[in-house]
């Protein structure tokens, strides 16, 4: 029973690390519809920005965990928003009105030039740095326990706060409704008055945003990290994409919490090796059952 | 009275396959003018072609003294052209309030809510449907919602590509009686039509487009009684 909950508060963190990268992935396939292939690397950017914040914070004795957290985010997210919004410009807006096949090749090119110019820049070595926020809270469960580190506490609410906030601008503000507008009918919107081109160079920004909060807080509490580990968060956020129904933004987030806590049961209980191959297997069935994906409306033939 | 839009020789092409030939037309400041053609003769193509959506490859489109055939469509938009387009292309996914406002976005919200509630006199339809998405509206509701969202930009020059299609003749009916009452207003409009009945009956000037190119010109009365135009677009034999 204890490892069951254990598991559980596991995958509820691990799941809305998830939803977060899955925003970026659902939010550019719904306004360009394109797999953005290059997103699970602008996460692993995020990454290294968060080190690089954190070591220049300790240089100038900055040692207070709240100050660090909330100016890692505060950069960290200004830094790799502008690259999610250079990648746009440079990668994918040359080819807005080309085929669809042309800007996937882009988005693979993409995602090996930044894997390389990390790896480069940064060296190949796996890199870490320290845990900062130690400490957990126990609860008795039965004979056992359930033990959640404040580490955890805080992404879940860090998570839930940028979910919830983004949810409140796509909602319920202007620029929320332009990106839906957009999302619906691109044409109709420019003869609206909206500058879409600017729309979606600000859906690659909000992607780009939503992966630095999840790059901050997985980095800030797993520690490691090395140029290659964007590749299977991202294919495991896009997995939760389609999981959740692409193009839906609370499907990504719902996506990313099944898959997150699924994962996290089968591994507590079934065995943590093929946790991955039941990740994809869940992807498998549920493209087979339901191809549009839990919240997607499914694909109507326009006349 | 000044020309507020005119087309000078435009030439518009989807490919090898040439949509406008060398058309010219004019719409001046406080007048209703319409456009009359059957299916495919490129009146949707000309309004379009304001947006630069086909960009046309000559001629011009002149807006208040200035070519906009070149510029993007948020730009046009944003100096006072409003288009409900054809087929409404209303936000399915958007409720009745938030279509209205998408139509703000030229003008900013200021307005916003005064003028919402003059759509909702205008067609108290939308107002019992307000919180509801536009996607689950009837076709004539939708076309008021594209008619009322066009309208809340406040425009100098209301464009509208067939609001009549697909209609009851009860809802067709209504439509143009709001249309009416808009005009008096004092409201340019450049309304493209099939129903050349009720078309030419509200307007002051109109044009027929055969195949791209502008066959007829001549008041909107004048054009109701010609043997032409009622042969081949108002059923008279």
């Amino acid at each position: 029973m204890d490892i069951v909950l254990q598991q559980l508060v596991n995958g509820l963190t691990l799941g809305s690390v998830y939803g977060l990268i899955a925003i970026g992935y659902t939010m550019v396939y719904g306004i360009i519809g394109m797999i953005n292939f290059a997103h699970g690397d602008v996460y692993m950017v995020s990454a290294y920005i968060t080190a690089i914040v954190v070591a220049l914070l300790s240089f100038f004795g900055i040692e207070s965990f709240p100050i660090i957290i909330i100016g890692t985010l505060f950069i960290t997210i200004a830094v790799t928003g502008a690259y999610g919004w250079a990648i746009e410009q440079i990668a994918y807006r040359p080819l807005r009105n080309s085929g669809r096949l042309s800007a996937l090749i882009s988005a693979i090119g993409m995602s090996l030039i930044l894997q390389n110019y990390v790896q480069i820049s940064q060296g190949a070595r796996q890199q870490g740095i320290p845990t900062m926020l130690t400490g957990a809270v126990r609860f008795d469960v039965g004979d056992g326990f359930v033990q959640i580190t404040y580490m955890k506490l805080v992404i879940l609410l860090v998570a839930f706060l940028g979910m919830g906030t983004l949810t409140y601008i796509i909602q319920r503000t202007k620029l929320g409704r332009m990106c839906r507008a957009t999302q619906q009918d691109r044409k109709m919107a420019s003869i609206l008055g909206i500058n879409t081109d600017r729309v979606i160079s600000i859906v690659f920004v909000i992607g780009a945003s939503m992966a630095a909060l999840a790059g901050v807080l997985i980095t800030l509490d797993y520690g490691a990290f090395d140029f290659y580990v964007g590749f299977i968060i991202g294919i495991k956020a896009f997995t939760a994409a389609v999981l959740g129904g692409i193009g839906s933004l609370p499907g990504a987030m719902l996506g990313g919490i099944i898959l997150g806590v699924s994962e996290s049961l089968f591994a507590g209980l079934i065995s943590s090796d093929y946790k991955d191959v039941f990740s994809f297997s869940l992807l498998v069935i549920i493209l087979i059952f339901r191809p549009s994906g839990l919240l997607g409306k499914p694909e109507v033939e326009k006349v | 009275m000044s020309a507020l839009m005119q087309f000078k020789d435009v030439d518009v092409y989807y490919g090898p396959i040439q949509a406008l030939k060398k058309v010219s037309l004019d719409v001046n400041t406080g007048e209703i003018v319409t456009l009359i053609g059957s299916n495919g003769a490129g009146k949707s193509t000309l309004l379009m072609s304001i947006f630069g959506q086909p960009r046309v490859s000559s001629g011009e489109i002149i807006y208040r003294g200035e070519d906009i055939s070149q510029k993007s469509a948020h730009y046009v938009a944003s100096n006072g052209l409003a288009q409900s387009p054809e087929g409404r292309r209303v936000f399915p996914g958007m409720t009745v309030e938030e279509n209205l406002l998408m139509g703000t976005i030229p003008i900013g919200m200021e307005h916003a809510q005064e003028d919402m509630q003059k759509m909702f006199d205008i067609f108290p339809r939308l107002k019992e449907r307000r919180n509801q998405r536009a996607s689950t509206m009837s076709g004539g509701e939708q076309q008021m919602l594209a008619i009322a969202r066009a309208l809340m930009s406040r425009p100098k020059l209301l464009l509208l590509d067939e609001p009549s299609l697909g209609l009851a003749p009860i809802v067709v009916k209504q439509i143009f009686q709001v249309l009416k009452e808009v005009a008096t207003s004092g409201m340019t409009i450049f309304l493209v039509e099939q129903n050349a009945n009720h078309a030419l009956k509200l307007a002051d000037r109109g044009y027929v487009m055969v195949n791209g190119e502008i066959r007829m010109t001549g008041t909107g009365d004048e054009l109701l009684v010609n043997p032409d135009v009622r042969d081949a677009y108002l059923g008279g034999h």
